[in-house]
């Protein structure tokens, strides 16, 4: 796909689609949203701009290794974030009682342990939108029979 | 008088859906399917917001209106486009 007019489009408008969903997953305790569509935004702005150019372009703002890694390591913070409760001696996925900072009601870091696992599950889900695109485009050609 | 008119949007909104729906399952070429089905998606969306769950709205507009043509379409370049 050469278009001129998808290429300047989707170039002006990523960045704000990448700061609005930034915004929506570290807004997740405070606003409609959170971890899932922050994450979701996210991971289509960066599916659209490597739709729109060409991989080559994409795989230098994330690669396919990159975005695998990414994925991984969203479920393996979430898992962590969970596991200090246990560690300190409350439940799993346990907030106050673990000791995570309350702060205040309304403020943007505040409510402890459910920013954190928010701001986890939002880079999981974004860079697994990304490693489905990936696996979509490159999946035949990798196996060996692509025509 | 509000809740006439929000009441005229909503069965606009839904009629448009089942017309979409439709138009979906019948169209023959591939790419003009795709992309009423992204305007199935955002009218989805609207709707989602009418019945006040804003995030699923959102989720609703970033998955099923983005990623899912991005990927069909993705797919129709790797296939053939008419059916």
């Amino acid at each position: 796909m050469e278009d001129q007019i998808v290429r300047i489009t989707s170039r002006l408008v990523a960045p704000f689609i990448q700061v609005y969903g930034i915004y929506v997953i570290l807004h997740g305790h405070l606003s409609p949203g959170g971890g899932f569509s922050g994450g979701a935004i996210f991971g289509a702005s960066l599916v659209l701009v490597a739709l729109s150019f060409n991989l080559e372009v994409g795989a230098k703002q994330i690669s396919h290794d990159t975005a695998s890694v990414l994925e991984s390591g969203g479920a393996l913070g979430f898992v962590i974030t969970g596991l200090v409760g246990v560690a300190v001696g409350a439940n799993f996925l346990a907030n106050r009682s673990a000791g995570f900072p309350l702060g205040e009601v309304g403020e943007l870091f505040s409510a402890g342990a459910i920013f954190i696992i928010t701001a986890f599950l939002g880079v999981k889900v974004a860079s697994t939108i990304v490693t489905l695109f990936y696996n979509i485009i490159e999946g035949e050609e990798k196996s060996g029979n692509a025509h | 008088m509000t809740e006439v008119l929000t009441e005229a949007l909503n069965v606009l909104l839904l009629l448009f859906l089942v017309v979409c729906a439709i138009a979906v399952a019948q169209i023959r070429d591939m790419l003009s399917a795709v992309i009423v089905f992204a305007s199935f998606g955002l009218i989805m969306a609207i709707v989602w917001q009418q019945l006040s769950s804003p995030d699923v709205a959102m989720v609703e507009a970033a998955l099923g209106t983005g990623v899912t043509t991005l990927l069909l379409i993705a797919a129709i370049s790797k296939t053939r486009r008419t059916e």
